[in-house]
């Protein structure tokens, strides 16, 4: 019979005893890293916490963060916490700002990130019969390894296709008959373009699921790659820094990402007091690796945006979920005041009937704010009649005063004239900098 | 009675016009009429041309957007007040029309005019010209100018 769960046990156990075995794992962990990370051991000597003062997963708010700066002034190895004899692989994270970050992992840590995907591969209905399409980049990113990693463990065919050369992508889904597809959703959107303008009836491919993540994305996103490339689309979620993608990762209910909290202890923190907050408010996401060997991050502050449910999924899985990534703390657009994030933008153009290619640019006249939403035109709403695309216009910028209160002016521009990502795409163009 | 007219979307930055009749040039396509409205941002372009599907199709493959549009051309003497007992016409009957262009030829005798009306009014046009001896254009006729 078909495998519904990957570890079943673990996967269903009771919240009790998935507390039981954080508080266990953490206590592990927190000794481990006192002895073998200085910088944990001082920051922990600072905040004059020891070792035997975490008991349990309930201190573990006496622990102090860790951020991405910590994890560059260490570069490249003072956070590893076993000898490099016993690191098997390392990759980084993107260095587009400043220093980038070096993550190690150990044999046993590299068996547990192909764990971690396996479960989300399962949770999407992969099993040994599989093709896993694997379009995230392979090197120094984390992109495309522990799919192809949990690929393996359940013992499906994994093809490391890479980022790049869409047309080949769709020659491949169609000569190797990949039916499962691993990328991020914008270039999953850019495969979905390729498959059609290539004349390619999706529904007679064999594809049927697609695992995406390592940029947010929205529902409307889901429904348009779900549509155009007739598969269901799963959500799986990670940091270079926390272990890569599969940290978390949707079931078939599509109802939030189930962290594996086995491995990983989830909080939400208010952004700016750094509290505790309830299941159900937004907050920034931080993480504590409990099972990681060569590079445990303690209290990581991801800044990215969401919130967690602990109710019991209808898919039988009791580990937390947690809601898709609203928005990064540094990527919120203050713009007369108002916080915006680029994916509320996306929603309103996909309620729209617009394909999600949309640039933002901000800029500074007269000491006021101003937001340009650039859109490609649609031949779907193209007209003849210069009133009729104007309208298009109005109505989009309504929508977007409704949502967010504030007035944007929406510019329709060629088809094809935002550029095309392949990776994590910029949506954002703030050029209020250039005048401070 | 109708002929095709494209309709093409050009952003207002400059090169874009050229772009696109560059691109018609070397696909050998003919330019009967051009006319072009423009917004702030952008501006449609709508042309006669020989062959509209070829048109089209070549644009297309460019990756521009574009439509086919049914509009009426018709034929009137090139006098004072020719045009303006046409256009009397239409509005006392209550067409509405959404936009009008002229085009040229080699006859000195008659202006040639492009009227794009509403979807609806589409056949109450027709009527008009039909009743009042309005030489209407046929894609035929084109040709031949
Ligand atoms: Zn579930």
């Amino acid at each position: 019979m078909k495998k519904k769960y990957w570890q079943e046990e673990i996967e269903t156990a009771s919240l009790e005893a998935i507390s039981a075995l954080q508080s266990e794992r953490l206590v592990a962990t927190v000794k481990r890293v006192y002895e073998n990370v200085p910088m944990y051991r001082q920051r922990m000597d600072e905040a004059g916490v020891k070792p035997e003062d975490i008991k349990s997963i309930k201190d573990i708010t006496k622990l102090p963060f860790t951020t991405k700066q910590d994890l560059r002034d260490t570069y490249p190895y003072g956070m590893f916490a076993v000898p490099m004899n016993e690191v098997v692989e390392l990759h980084a994270s993107s260095g587009t700002t400043g220093k980038q970050v070096v993550v190690g992992y150990t044999k046993n840590d590299l068996h547990v990130w192909g764990e971690i995907c396996a479960r989300a591969l399962v949770a999407a209905g992969g099993d040994e019969n599989d093709f896993v399409h694997v379009s995230y980049g392979y090197g120094l990113f984390t992109g495309g390894f522990g799919v192809h990693y949990g690929a393996e463990q359940i013992g499906a065919t994994a093809i490391p296709v890479s980022a790049g050369q869409t047309k080949r992508q769709v020659t491949i889904l169609e000569d190797f008959g990949s039916t499962i597809l691993c990328c991020t959703p914008s270039y999953a959107m850019t495969i979905a373009e390729a498959v059609e303008q290539a004349g390619i009836d999706a529904s007679k491919l064999p594809l049927k699921a697609g695992i995406f993540g390592a940029e947010p994305w929205t529902e409307e996103m889901r429904e348009y790659i779900e549509d155009k490339l007739k598969i269901k689309a799963y959500d799986i979620y990670g940091l270079t820094e926390v272990m890569g993608p599969g940290v978390s990762f949707t079931c078939e209910h599509q109802c939030g990402m189930h962290v594996n909290e086995d491995h990983f202890i989830i909080e939400v923190l208010d952004p700016e007091t750094f509290e505790p907050v309830a299941d159900g408010t937004i907050g920034e996401i931080v993480f504590t690796c409990i099972t990681k060997e060569a590079f445990p991050v303690i209290r990581y502050r991801t800044k990215d945006l969401g919130y967690i449910t602990h109710e019991k999924c209808k898919c039988g899985r009791t580990f937390a979920r947690m809601s898709k990534i609203l928005g990064r703390t540094d990527d919120m657009l203050i713009i007369r005041g108002v916080n915006v994030f680029p994916s509320q933008i996306e929603t309103v153009l996909l309620e729209q009937g617009y394909a999600p290619n949309y640039l933002l640019i901000v800029d500074r006249v007269n000491n006021s704010d101003t937001l340009e939403v650039q859109v490609e035109v649609a031949a779907e709403i193209f007209s003849d009649i210069t009133s009729a695309l104007t309208s298009y216009e109005k109505k989009l910028q309504l929508a977007i005063r409704e949502l967010l209160g504030i007035q944007a002016k929406v510019t329709l521009v060629a088809p094809n004239s935002i550029p095309r990502f392949e990776g994590k795409a910029k949506r954002v163009i703030d050029n209020r900098k250039l005048h401070d | 009675m109708t002929i095709k007219q494209l309709s093409i979307f050009v952003e207002n930055k400059s090169g874009s016009l050229a772009r696109i009749i560059d691109i018609l040039a070397a696909n050998e396509i003919d330019l009967r009429a051009l006319s072009i409205s423009e917004t702030q941002d952008f501006g449609i372009l709508r042309l006669i041309v020989n062959d509209t599907f070829k048109a089209a199709q070549v644009l297309r493959n460019e990756n521009c957007v574009v439509s086919i549009t049914d509009v009426y051309a018709i034929a009137v003497p090139d006098q004072p007040g020719g045009l303006a007992k046409v256009l009397r016409l239409l509005a006392d009957a209550q067409v509405s029309v959404e936009y009008t262009y002229a085009f040229i030829s080699n006859n000195r005798d008659y202006a040639y005019i492009a009227i794009r009306t509403a979807e609806k009014d589409v056949q109450t046009a027709k009527n008009i010209f039909m009743t009042n001896g309005t030489k209407v254009i046929s894609e035929d006729d084109l040709l031949n100018l």
